[in-house]
Order: C-alpha cells, then sequence, then structure tokens
C-alpha cells in the first residue's frame, strides 16, 4: 500500500486559486462502478450507499468512459460536475475487460491518478500481477464486503487528509512571506487567500481567513 | 400479539432450514444486512434480478446446447455468469452446480454439459421456491405489525 500512497500525492501547485465546491459535499465519495452483471451492480450500489458514498453504477468500459469524457466525443459538460474518487470495475466483462479499462485510465492525464480497484471472481494470480503491474489500487476477490469499501474509504480520505495538511503548510509559509512584506498595509488591503489543487481529480477547497495572522504580534 | 409471535418463529425457523440445507450461504446474510429504511425491497430487487439473469441464461444454454456445433467457449461463458450472480445473492447449490458445469465445459463434454445444464436448472427452480416462500414469509410477518429480523 506505501506505494499506492504515493499516487495521491502530487507535487504542490505553485499557483494558487479559488475553487468552486463540486455538487457533491466534500465528504462524501463518489465511486463509479463498472459491472456488465445487473445483481453486481446492483448489490455493490447498495454496499457503497450504506457506506454513505455517492454511486454512479454503469455496465460497461464504454459507458464508464464515456461519463469521464475520455471516449474521444466532445467532452459533456455536465458530467464534469462530480469528481469521481474512486472506480471499481469488474474484471470480466463483454467488449472492454476491467484491465483494459484500468489501463485506459492510466494513459489519461485527467483521470490516471483516480484509484482504481478490480474486482473479480476469481482468483488468479496472473491477473492480479497484471493488474497491480498496470496500476490497480487493489484486487478484490468477489463478493466485495463492507470492510472493503471501509478500507477503501479510509485509505482515500487519508491521502487527501495528508494533501490538505500539505497545502495548509504551504499556504502558512505563503502568509508568513506575504505578512512581513505587507505589514505596513492596513488590514482591508490584506485579501484572504484559498488553495486549490490545479490538477483535475481533487476539488478540496480550503479557506482562511487573513485577519487572525494579522492579530499575531 | 400471539399471531406476530409464531409468525416470526415461523420466519426464523424456515430462513434455517434454508441455511443448513445449503440453499443460502453467509452471502445471503450480507444481502440482508444492507437492507434499510432507505432501501427496504434491497433483498426482494436484487434477488428478482437474479431470477430475471438466470432465466435469462438458462434458455442461452439449453439453445446453445443444442446446436450442431457447440460453442464451450460461449457456454462456459454464461455459466460463469450464472455461477458469479448466483455467488453473490448467496445461493449457494446454484453456484456449486456451475462450478461442475464448468469443468465439462473444459473437457468439451456435451454430454456432461447436458446432465450439469439439468442439475443448475433444478438447483435454480428449488432456490427459486424456497425464496419465494421466504419472501412471503416476511410479508405476512410486516402484514401482522412484525419486524423482520436482522441476521446477526
Amino acid at each position: 500500500m506505501a506505494a499506492a500512497s504515493e499516487v495521491l500525492r502530487r507535487s504542490l501547485p505553485e499557483e494558487v486559486g479559488v475553487s468552486n465546491g463540486s455538487s457533491s459535499t466534500s465528504e462524501e465519495l463518489h465511486v463509479l462502478a463498472v459491472d456488465d452483471s445487473h445483481v453486481d451492480r446492483k448489490f455493490i450500489e447498495q454496499l457503497l450507499k450504506i457506506s454513505s458514498c455517492k454511486v454512479t453504477a454503469v455496465e460497461s468500459g464504454t459507458r464508464a468512459l464515456q461519463y469521464l469524457g475520455l471516449d474521444g466525443e466532445k467532452n459533456s459538460v455536465g458530467f464534469n460536475d462530480l469528481k469521481v474518487n474512486l472506480i471499481m470495475t469488474d474484471y470480466s466483462m463483454p467488449g472492454m475487460t476491467g484491465y483494459e479499462l484500468l489501463k485506459k485510465i492510466k494513459e489519461s492525464s485527467a483521470f490516471r491518478e483516480i484509484p482504481v480497484v478490480i474486482m473479480s471472481s476469481e482468483n488468479i494470480l496472473a491477473r492480479i500481477d497484471r493488474c497491480l503491474e498496470e496500476g490497480a489500487e487493489e484486487f478484490i476477490v468477489k463478493p466485495v464486503k463492507l470492510s472493503d469499501v471501509k478500507r477503501l474509504k479510509d485509505f482515500i480520505t487519508r491521502g487527501e487528509g495528508e494533501e490538505n495538511e500539505k497545502r495548509r503548510i504551504l499556504k502558512r509559509k505563503m502568509e508568513d512571506d506575504v505578512f512581513s512584506l505587507s505589514s505596513q498595509l492596513p488590514a482591508s488591503d490584506l485579501v484572504s487567500s484559498e488553495l486549490e489543487s490545479s490538477t483535475p481529480s481533487s476539488t478540496l477547497y480550503i479557506s482562511t481567513k487573513r485577519t487572525k495572522l494579522l492579530d499575531r504580534g | 400479539m400471539d399471531g406476530v409471535i409464531q409468525l416470526q418463529r415461523q420466519l426464523v425457523d424456515y430462513t434455517a432450514s434454508l441455511f443448513h440445507e445449503g440453499f443460502l450461504d453467509e452471502q445471503f446474510n450480507q444481502l440482508q444486512q444492507l437492507q434499510d429504511e432507505n432501501n427496504p425491497d434491497f433483498v426482494v430487487e436484487v434477488v428478482s434480478l437474479f431470477f430475471e439473469d438466470s432465466e435469462r441464461l438458462l434458455n442461452e444454454l439449453a439453445k446453445a446446447l443444442e446446436q450442431q456445433c457447440v460453442d464451450f467457449k460461449r457456454i462456459d461463458a454464461h455459466v460463469h455468469q450464472l455461477k458469479g450472480s448466483s455467488s453473490s445473492i448467496g445461493a449457494q447449490r446454484v453456484q456449486k452446480a456451475c462450478i461442475a458445469f464448468r469443468n465439462y465445459c473444459d473437457e468439451q463434454n456435451t454430454e456432461g454439459c447436458l446432465k450439469c445444464l439439468q442439475q443448475v436448472k433444478h438447483e435454480y427452480s428449488l432456490v427459486k421456491t424456497k425464496l419465494e416462500t421466504l419472501f412471503k414469509l416476511q410479508r405476512r410477518v410486516l402484514a401482522a405489525g412484525g419486524s423482520i429480523p436482522k441476521p446477526i
């Protein structure tokens, strides 16, 4: 898992700006579930809902790529409202397998950092190795359990928590620099800053009040 | 009320027998755990999808085995799907029958496959009846004002 957590760390952006909140709350993970089986789709959907995740369930790799806007068609504007935090895909599907979907996602600069989990009813070592080598976060042998979902949630939330921590440190440093430069200026000229990641796979919105810093001796 | 208690007792006993006889396994308990007030019909819904899928697949299998030139790869794919969905709802005996079926597919043994198809059909028909009875009992308990006990 240590290697996997590296995937979530990314170099801090140089520019800072405002990020609009997405339509899902920042605490709720949005999972894209891909499975050709009706039964399994229904099952995973409920599993995720019970675990307080937002779910979009699709029946094929092709549909998944369409949803993400990676299918080569003109990008559907509406679909980028809800950022996907995790993709869970079945391995054996007609047309595009879960492995092929994984490859396409990892090849995309926009989506390669979204963790992808492969699910399979078959416990085949070569298959597992292949998927992990291609960048899958995990390979889960079906049936998926509540504890699997909990573990994934914790892993992703922790990864984003570490991102927040890094941004807070960066922010404090920047404000220190600005503060020392602008100590002559009246408080009203200082604008509260907001931070965001410029990479599309996270939409963390952190705002702090600059006036608090000015209170420091 | 006596009536409710009796009905609940009947439900608990019937459910236990299905597990005891191997018709259902732990996965069915998992399904029941996932049902809540926001999705009170979850188990019935997912089992209904299983019935639909299974009937479709069993038809496909029968057709495929009637062909002059039997496509074992295709048959295996169908059985794999059936095995998957039966596993997902905890229909253990159907799942086991599918495993045996796949072995005959690997051997490209038409006779064996035909026998297995009969076996899978039989197990499917049994579990379907059992589950429908289970759901009927559950409805009776609910109608009498009782609640369905959640598995431990």
